[in-house]
């Protein structure tokens, strides 16, 4: 547990090591899967090359897209594709790099099953037994006793050691080990071919666009923290809203209910964050103090929920639009936008030092 | 568990200890694919040689190319490498240095799989099976020595098989092998020992030819240079939140509805930030509030790197003040 731990905290330290752990873990996965995969052929000639075949080449396929599901920066991409130009200029560069590492990233589980399953050669026996130059490894004399088709069928059941009957006529273990060696080539100059490619675009790369490539680089890790803080600030905008928004609702309420029960609002409940730590449990019942007006507030809340409009509060009879330092200690106050629509335009005043 | 944190602890403590490890890590791997790899001989005359040489040497080479790829160092020596000079003159010794570091780091693992595997034999056999007839007459005792060419091929090219249904419990066949083998094993022993007394013989007469205070200079500057580029990684990114949160913060105020007014700062009004706050962002910001600066500052970093030369940053000058009093006198100076 305290190692799942521990690597835990070192892919999450930062984006970067975060996808790189995922496509690690994909890579792992897939490993995994092919091993506990229970390959069998069908060791039939119409579907030895379809099977086989198909198992070499849809599972990669279906690997490469669940890296793009996983990958949270696609998304990221296609928002960055789609927008209007607006006031900040598209970098096509931008949209270049992130496309590729998040290409790279996704190939990696594929090859690695593509490698163990070249191999590991049992789906390129199965697929390719039918295509053996039989005279190679068979019995002459006896073959050319067979008709076409029961050669065929007797290469197709080379893969199925169990159903395999005539040892006689072919030999078996030299065919499949003869299949199995070209597999295991074939897996092996994959592998050198992928590394080598690898090895061009990372090693060689710098020789061609390195300053324009820290920059696509900087503008790229730009764009996904801006949406990341972006999202916290809007949580953290929507929290303080709905916080005042519920306020100012009981305080509502319980304004009609001190009317109704002929009591006077004495305390200013002013709606500054700050002042919530100091107030007492007196100041969080919000004036609500008995089970009919409890009652009413829920009721209400789902009935005729309040308008989204904040409003600023005014001590009676004192107007807010002043400008000289009396004026002043209002300050510029984060409630946002969307102030009831029949209040006149109000004037802040932002102070700055000739400094 | 403690150990393996030890352990981790003590290859990250520098870079050139990661660089180590991963190495390291790569040679074990080396290895663990090898006994993990189902080698299968194909026994055919013409094909064994070549698939068994192939696969001595294919891997190795991949494991070259992985090598380099991970290493840290070979960015950094690229960059360095392909920079225009700008303010900052190039050493050469320093990327000679870097690349030799980088060459003996990524030869590690190909020579592990290279020495694994002609000490284990398998693919000697099979690549060397077909062992001529006076050899065979002077240590095999068997009565195939009648049989055609041809066939004798076919045979010993069968010899690495142990399932074929002809060798099965031969003498000759583990004769044979073992005779292979034996010679695959001493190869692999000589080149270790070959590749030991090398790394001794440099280890101990390089001194002898090199200036050991230049050797000291490059290793320095290769090492600042590597530290410098991850420091410069990191303040991109720091950089990078503070201009994005800036820029959000921004965004949103920008919404409102409300005009905004600007008048003299009267005394009574003080901003209510916490000072701590925004001294520390605006510290990291460094002053780079725009796009356009900050690919400016991207674009010279690579072009026309820095010169080496903190003074200016380390000996600030403080400003220092003097009260005087109306008179002329000084009451209090800084200086």
């Amino acid at each position: 547990m305290d190692k799942f731990r521990m690597m835990f905290q070192f892919l999450q330290s930062n984006q970067e090591s975060f996808m790189n752990g995922i496509c690690g873990i994909m890579a792992l996965a897939s490993a995994q899967l092919y091993s506990a995969f229970e390959f069998s052929c069908p060791c039939i000639p119409e579907y030895n090359y379809s099977y086989g075949i198909g198992l070499l080449v849809v599972p990669p396929i279906w690997f490469f897209l669940l890296g793009f599901v996983l990958n949270n920066n696609v998304s990221m991409l296609a928002e960055e594709w789609k927008r209007p130009t607006g006031k900040r200029v598209k970098d096509p560069t931008v949209l270049r790099y992130m496309f590729v590492s998040i290409t790279q990233r996704s190939l990696i589980a594929p090859m690695v099953w593509i490698s163990v399953t070249l191999m590991d050669g049992k789906s390129f026996l199965c697929a390719f037994s039918v295509d053996l130059d039989i005279h190679q490894f068979g019995n002459s004399t006896l073959i050319e006793g067979m008709s076409e088709v029961e050669i065929i069928t007797l290469l197709a059941k080379i893969p199925c050691k169990n159903i395999f009957d005539q040892p006689n006529v072919i030999s078996r273990e030299a065919a499949s080990r003869y299949i199995k060696c070209i597999s295991q080539a074939f897996g092996w100059f994959f592998l050198l071919l992928m590394t080598s490619a690898a090895f061009m675009i990372r090693a060689i790369r710098p020789c061609f666009t390195q300053a324009a490539f820290l920059k696509t680089k900087y503008w790229s890790h730009y764009i996904d923290i801006e949406r990341k803080l972006f999202d916290e600030t809007c949580k953290e905008h929507a929290k303080t809203f709905a916080k005042v928004c519920i306020q100012q609702y009981f305080e509502s309420v319980s304004g009609e209910m001190r009317s109704l029960h002929k009591n006077r609002s004495s305390e200013d409940d002013s709606d500054n964050d700050d002042d919530d730590k100091k107030k007492g449990d007196k100041d969080k019942l919000l004036g609500i103090h008995a089970q009919d007006d409890m009652n009413k507030v829920l009721w209400n809340w789902h009935t005729c929920k309040p308008p989204l409009a904040l409003r600023k509060e005014q001590p009676e009879g004192e107007s807010r639009e002043g400008l000289g330092p009396t004026g002043a200690d209002s300050g510029p106050n984060g409630l946002a936008n969307g102030h009831a629509h029949n209040d006149p335009k109000r004037e802040w005043a932002v102070y700055y030092s000739k400094v | 568990m403690e150990r393996l944190k030890l352990v981790l602890q003590y290859f990250q403590s520098n870079s050139e200890s990661i660089s180590n490890g991963i190495c390291i890590v790569l040679a074990l791997v080396s290895v663990k694919l090898y006994t993990s790899f189902d080698f299968n001989c194909p026994c055919i005359p013409q094909y064994n040689k070549l698939y068994a040489l192939g696969v001595m040497f294919v891997p190795p080479l991949i494991f070259f190319f992985l090598g380099i790829l991970v290493n840290r160092h070979t960015g950094v020596m690229m960059e360095e490498c392909l920079r225009p000079i700008g303010k900052r003159s190039k050493n050469p010794a320093i990327v000679k240095y870097m690349f030799t570091a980088m060459m003996q780091r990524a030869l590690l693992a190909p020579m592990v799989w290279i020495l694994v595997t002609l000490l284990d034999g398998k693919i000697f056999i099979c690549a060397f099976s077909r062992i001529s007839n006076s050899d065979l007459s002077s240590h095999v005792h068997c009565n195939i020595l009648s049989l055609s060419q041809k066939t004798t091929e076919l045979l010993m090219a069968k010899v690495p098989c142990k399932e074929d249904m002809i060798f099965r419990n031969s003498t000759f066949r583990k004769a044979v092998s073992r005779y292979v083998r034996c010679y695959s094993q001493a190869i692999g022993w000589s080149i270790l020992l070959l590749l030991i007394l090398l790394g001794a013989l440099g280890r101990l007469i390089k001194p002898c030819f090199d200036d050991h205070a230049t050797n000291l200079q490059t290793r320095y500057w290769s090492n600042y240079l590597d530290i410098e580029q991850k420091l410069f990684d990191e303040t991109c990114v720091l950089h990078c939140r503070d201009f994005a949160r800036k820029c959000v913060v921004q965004f949103f105020e920008g919404m409102r509805e409300d005009t905004v007014l600007r008048l003299p700062l009267s005394p009574e009004v003080r901003y209510n930030r916490e000072e701590d706050m925004v001294d520390q962002e605006e510290e990291r910001l460094h002053g780079i509030t725009k796009q356009e600066q900050m690919d400016q500052l991207l674009e010279t970093w690579f072009k026309c790197k820095p010169e080496l030369d903190i003074t200016k940053m380390a000996y600030r000058p403080r400003v220092c003040v003097t009260w005087e009093d109306h008179n002329g006198k000084t009451i209090y100076s800084d200086v």
